[in-house]
């Protein structure tokens, strides 16, 4: 229980974080081509064995535990050893990177032209590089950027360039093997690609982590990929996934390296480039394949402004460290490391905790600007059917409000303070002008109810206005993790029986358990979020909080009201997949769950029952599926004609849908079972 | 006598012991020619002299006599350690820190009426009271002394000490047998908690070889001989038994059974376990020895396993019958220098894979190559030095090695002479394909004299604040290199979490070879100005070095045993069943803990 809980409480105020640096501002002063051609002598791994990029291959094909692996196929398939040797060549030929400085140079003179224009500044704490330099030096680096869109590796690389450090080789998705010149270009840089699905293939498994660890073992360059998996539509971060963490850090639980530093870097975008293309994919217009055609046409992304980016290199963390009394390395000793084996449970928890660990690296590190929080008090005001919009000074003052409210949850925040705050605002209202309309001095959301459009059905009307509603989201939700947890505390406290601290609880613990494939919640620590959320709401001054119970204060009113209104939308559309899956019919399949739920949703938009147009982010409705699987209200049912059909427990469903809209108190006996 | 002419050819530091007396280590009071706080004789050390330079003392090393001009700036470059920054050793012992003696009076008078020699002199109860762990050394040097046993006794025979162990069950007190006391597991120590009386049983006056069988090549042993003497005896009648532990000047034959020794020349004459064929120990419950000599039985669980590495658990070893070889006719060294240290590990492996080990091979690293670098003695001739040069110049600038980078391996071949250069042959040969060049028997017995000067180089360093240890592990050859990597960068780093303020010495060799694995050996030492307490931090550090072995697959010891300082991992080690095995065995060997020195369990 939450009072038994040890927790030692972090200031966020104290944390301390870096200064930044303009790098584009000496690109702007000095030649590109030299810089592109300058003297670039890196610092290198200390137990670096020197290889170049080609011969890496015949050490992996050569390797006591891809030749297992081999052998093992080639039994199994009854193919000769020959055989599935020329496959796994294959699949290394398909996958490696040609890393070569010659390319690396050329993306360095067309990106700093590209980046010029499309940017206004881009801004690397100095600080971090130097740690970087010095983690470098001293064991195998593995850098790990948050994902929002397409530039982030390139801006990786750009930055590692600029500063004289190695350039990483990446970690990237197949799917950009499709834009033919670009794909060569990007494996001229350092790119390696690996296939999205490959679950049950044994040979490709083996070549791909052969590859990757012979990489991190012998420090031939920073291994980079993303945590998250994939680009996040949404801007909040996704689940990590561990198969690429646990390959990585392998080499140091089976003692071949002394020692791997993860480096967590932070890229946050004061407009993201994919904004509107993010929006439309969640609304279920398809993502377009990648094509080099199609790279031509965004070329009118040029002409726009899309504002700074900032780049923080976080506090590289040792894996050493973090292993110690928790995992025991003793377990590789009484069989051949090179014999591929499943990590056990403790591994497991541990590269899972890591994961978890690194993401909120990332999150606590993403540079917030005024914009983030104005994007809170736009949707909150657009929700309750304010049509005229709020005043600019209602807006700045609220938008003062809610900073002051960030700082105090320990906000990384990119606010000008030397500006007066109405300065602040105008000025970030104008650089998303796609997204905001101001007349009369009122500002509203960029809905388009401007110039009806009589040929326009009104779904189609609908999902325009949630095209926009979900551009504004992404940015808000960039800052959802300062205020996920007292968010959920917020909620609980609503919703609880009584104001008695175990009664808060346990209802927030059923949101944070119904939530945690929607946020980052570490999985376990329930009791460590609640005690942080306590924490931070009674600094602020919101809460009181004695050994049973739990009072709003006077003032704690608003925040309380700010902070659930957060949540609501998350909670409208988890009702409405537990609605939907309640009333679906027999049969239904995964596949069809989003398109159907949409549907559903749409309908139900229609009729203005529902306040949120947010709701119909496939994203939600995925990660409340997920959560319905993993509470057991839903089960996938394997093999025979069923196969991927979802058999629905309309019981728990019904209840999950009634306790969410607090109809129901959140039972001890459903939180028990869940 | 044929054999006698190749004696003085016979390894080189036994040679040197020739021309003292064979009833120098006998002597009950053996702290009339060996340091109370140190390591061996107490003629030679290591000393800087009046110019400053550093020299070895004394005349019975090839080194004694001898400048080492390198010394002094390899301390400095290494450790930092500078001559101003002095910490002397208490010169003589001030026996009134030593606590008077808690007496068991009926055992006494029974001893009395045996007539086996016995003392409770301050000064012999002091020098068997501790083997050479650091923290051992390093308080008596400050002239701390803490408990020490109560009384030391000399048993001369085998009924000698069937009757002291006798008496020691009848007036419960408790013995600690006592060899050489080179002991570095802290063995030796006197545990605090112990209430009774506690005697050292010195086997030091058992040193009798009682008899040789030619037709068999085995010879029966009394177990307190002391190794330099049972080498030098069987010398006499052309014969050895190979069996040389680095301590080999001042361990004793009982004591290498009852810690699982091995020797270096084990590739040829085998471990310890390889070459008893009897032993006979006296335990509470009585004397336990096998009833033939047959050389090998299938008698179930071989017992002579409980007494190897019993640690003086269980009892005292009298009588050892041990395999004996003819003198090798023909000896010599050699070494091989590789670009690196992965090269020389992988040469080592595929001479293991082909069964073709010398009797002797040890790979160092660089730090150590460079510490044997240091302790070349002068040169006379210009000639030799100009050599040196040459050859320096022909492997780093013709050959391209990095001298930061680059190892050596010794080497030592023994047989006839034909056979030996065969081999030497087949040896370079691998070695070739693996990038080693042939680097010339010098380099080779030097790194030989290393090891028995490396004790001594200890006590220079404690003059001048630098502490440090060796230790050891065995490891599969697959794991060799990746120990040897993360145990030395585990100790920089350790050192440096712990406040350490100088670089510290962290280095290891390669330094047996078996089919499955190896024998790794590590030497750790800091300079501990500036810490407020070195032997904690030293404490922590070897620890975590341990903690790091165990991690990267090493056993928790080769041949050094376990002790008091390692039984900390021993569940962990042999696991639960195996301990309470071990448990059961003392329980019933020794129910009342009379030999309560309690190591191991």
């Amino acid at each position: 229980m939450a009072s038994r809980a040890v927790y030692v409480h972090r200031d966020p105020m104290l944390k301390k974080r870096d200064d930044f640096e303009d790098i584009l501002e000496e690109r702007r002063h000095s030649s590109d081509l030299r810089y592109a051609l300058k003297c670039y002598t890196p610092v290198l791994y200390k137990g670096l064995s020197p290889c170049r990029a080609s011969e890496l291959k015949s050490m992996v094909l050569q390797s006591d535990q891809l030749q297992y692996v081999i052998n093992q196929v080639s039994k199994e398939m009854g193919r000769t050893a020959e055989e599935v040797q020329a496959e796994a060549s294959t699949i290394l030929d398909e996958m490696a990177h040609r890393l070569q400085i010659s390319t690396v140079r050329f993306f360095a003179f067309t990106l700093s032209k590209i980046f010029k224009t499309l940017f206004r500044s881009i801004c690397v704490n100095e600080e971090g590089i130097q740690r970087l330099q010095q983690a470098i030096h001293e064991h195998p680096v593995i850098l790990l950027p948050s994902h929002r869109s397409y530039m982030d590796f390139l801006l990786m690389s750009y930055v590692l360039y600029t500063y004289d450090l190695s350039v990483p080789v990446i970690a990237a998705g197949m799917d950009f093997m499709g834009m033919k010149i670009v794909g060569e270009m990007l494996r001229m840089s350092g790119a390696f690609f690996i296939r999205r699905s490959f679950g049950g293939d044994k040979l490709y498994w083996a070549v791909f982590s052969e590859y990757v660890q012979i990489m991190v073992k012998s420090g031939f360059a920073p291994v980079e990929f993303f945590l998250e998996g994939t680009r996040s539509r949404t801007a909040k971060s996704l689940t990590p996934k561990l198969g690429l963490l646990n390959i990585v850090i392998d080499p140091f639980l089976k003692g071949e390296v002394f020692d791997i530093s993860l480096v967590p870097v932070s890229i946050s975008y004061e407009r993201v480039l994919e904004e509107a293309l993010y929006a439309r994919e969640l609304l279920g217009v398809p993502k377009p394949k990648e094509s080099t055609s199609g790279l031509f046409k965004a070329r009118k992304v040029l002409s726009e402004d899309y504002g700074s980016i900032h780049i923080y290199f976080g506090q590289p963390v040792s894996v050493r460290a973090l292993a110690e009394g928790k995992v025991n390395r003793c377990q590789f000793n009484l069989t051949p490391r090179h014999i591929p084996r499943k990590p056990g449970e403790e591994i497991q928890s541990f590269v899972n905790d890591l994961a978890y660990r690194l993401v909120r690296s990332q999150e606590e590190n993403m540079v917030l600007t005024p914009w983030v929080l104005l994007a809170f008090l736009l949707l909150q005001n657009q929700a309750v059917g304010n049509e005229r919009g709020m005043s600019l000074d209602e807006l700045t003052e609220q938008a003062a409000w809610v900073r002051d409210l960030s700082r105090q949850f320990g906000a990384f925040l990119h606010w000008p303070d030397q500006l007066p705050p109405s300065k602040v605002v105008s000025s970030s209202l104008s650089l998303h002008r796609g997204l905001v309309r101001i007349s009369d001095g009122r500002v509203q959301l960029a809905l388009g109810q401007e110039m009806p459009h009589s040929a326009m059905t009104s779904e189609e009307e609908l999902l325009n206005r949630a095209v926009i509603i979900l551009s504004c989201a992404s940015y808000r939700n960039q800052a959802l993790h300062l205020f996920i947890r007292p968010a959920l505390l917020a909620v609980a406290i609503q919703a609880a029986s009584s104001n008695k601290k175990q009664e808060v609880y346990n209802s927030f613990s059923f949101l944070w358990n119904m939530f945690s494939n929607e946020f980052i919640l570490c999985p376990g620590a329930a009791v460590q979020d609640f005690e942080e959320a306590c924490y931070l709401l009674v600094k602020s001054g919101a809460l009181q909080i004695s050994q049973q119970e739990i009072l709003v204060s006077g003032r704690g009113h608003r925040t309380l009201a700010f902070l659930a209104n957060i949540l609501d939308p998350f909670l409208e559309g988890y009702q409405m997949v537990c609605r939907f899956l309640y009333e679906a019919t027999e049969g239904l399949t995964e596949k069809q769950f989003v398109p159907a739920v949409r549907k559903f949703i749409i309908k139900h938009l229609l009729t203005g029952r529902l306040r949120y147009a947010e709701v119909l982010s496939s994203d939600l409705q995925k990660n409340a599926l997920a959560a319905l699987l993993r509470l057991g209200a839903v089960q996938k049912l394997k093999g025979g004609e069923e196969q991927g059909a979802l058999k629905v427990n309309k019981v728990i469903v019904n209840s999950l849908e009634d306790t969410l809209g607090g109809k129901l108190p959140t039972q001890k006996a459903l939180v028990a079972r869940l | 006598c044929k054999h006698r002419s190749h004696i003085s050819k016979y390894i080189f530091v036994v040679s040197w012991y020739m021309i003292f007396n064979l009833t120098e280590l006998l002597l009950f009071h053996r702290q009339e020619i060996m340091k109370w706080n140190g390591w061996g004789y107490n003629d030679s050390k290591f000393i800087y002299n009046k110019n400053g330079q550093a020299e070895f003392t004394g005349k019975r090393y090839r080194l004694s006599g001898m400048i080492i001009p390198g010394l002094r700036d390899w301390m400095e470059s290494t450790f930092g350690a500078t001559v101003q920054h002095k910490t002397p050793a208490t010169p003589v012992l001030n026996t009134s820190a030593v606590q008077p003696p808690t007496l068991n009076e009926a055992f006494v008078e029974g001893i009395k009426s045996t007539g086996i020699p016995f003392s409770h002199d301050p000064e012999d109860r002091v020098f068997r009271s501790h083997g050479h762990c650091l923290h051992e050394i390093f308080p008596l040097r400050e002239g701390k002394v803490g408990r020490v046993p109560d009384m030391v006794v000399w048993p001369k025979c085998h009924n000698d000490v069937v009757k002291t162990v006798e008496l020691a069950c009848k007036h419960n007190v408790c013995l600690i047998p006592f060899g050489g006391g080179t002991s570095v597991s802290s063995a030796l120590e006197c545990p605090p908690e112990e209430t009774r009386s506690i005697v050292s049983l010195d086997t030091s006056q058992m040193n009798r070889v009682l008899w040789i069988d030619e037709k068999n090549l085995t010879a029966h042993v009394e177990a307190g001989i002391i190794g330099q003497d049972l080498e030098r005896l069987l010398n006499e009648s052309g014969y050895c038994t190979g069996h040389e532990p680095d301590s080999m000047e001042f361990s004793s034959l009982g004591g290498w059974v009852a810690t699982r020794a091995s020797g270096m020349k084990k590739n040829i004459y085998g471990n310890i376990e390889d070459l008893v064929v009897h032993i006979k120990m006296v335990t509470p419950r009585g004397v336990i020895e096998k009833s033939c000599q047959g050389p090998r039985m299938s008698t179930g669980p071989d017992v002579h396993h409980f007494i190897l590495g019993s640690e003086g658990t269980l009892g005292v070893v009298t009588e050892v019958t041990m395999k004996i070889r003819p003198v090798p006719e023909y000896q010599k060294y050699g070494s091989v220098v590789f670009p690196n240290f992965e090269q020389g590990v992988a040469c080592l492996r595929e001479v293991a894979r082909q069964r073709c080990a010398p009797a002797s091979i040890r790979l160092m690293d660089n730090e150590q190559f460079q510490f044997g670098h240091a302790l070349k003695p002068q040169v006379s001739s210009i000639f030799t030095s100009f050599l040196d040069g040459l050859k320096k110049f022909y492997i780093t600038k013709f050959k391209g090695f990095d001298p930061s980078r680059l190892c050596v391996a010794t080497l030592l071949f023994e047989g006839d002479r034909e056979k030996v250069l065969q081999h030497e042959k087949q040896v370079y040969d691998i070695a070739a394909k693996f990038g080693g060049l042939a680097a010339g028997e010098d380099n080779g017995q030097r790194g030989y004299m290393l090891t028995f000067v490396i004790a001594y180089l200890r006590d220079l360093g404690m003059d001048y604040f630098v502490i440090g240890e060796s230790f050891e592990t065995s490891v599969p050859w697959d794991r060799v290199l990746d120990i040897c990597r993360n145990v030395k960068a585990r100790i920089v780093q350790e050192c440096k979490d712990r406040g350490v303020q100088f670089q510290p010495l962290s280095t290891c060799r390669v330094t047996q070879t078996y089919d499955a694995g190896a024998c790794v050996y590590f030497y750790f030492a800091f300079n501990y100005r500036g810490l407020s307490d070195p032997l904690h931090v030293y404490a922590q550090v070897e620890h975590a070095a341990r903690e790091e072995i165990l991690a990267n697959g090493g056993s928790l010891s080769h041949h050094h045993g376990v002790g008091k300082l390692r039984k900390e991992w021993m569940r962990e080690t042999v696991s639960d069943v195996g301990l309470g095995m071990l448990k059961s065995v003392k329980d019933y060997v020794d129910p009342n803990n009379i030999f309560g020195n309690r190591n191991l369990l």
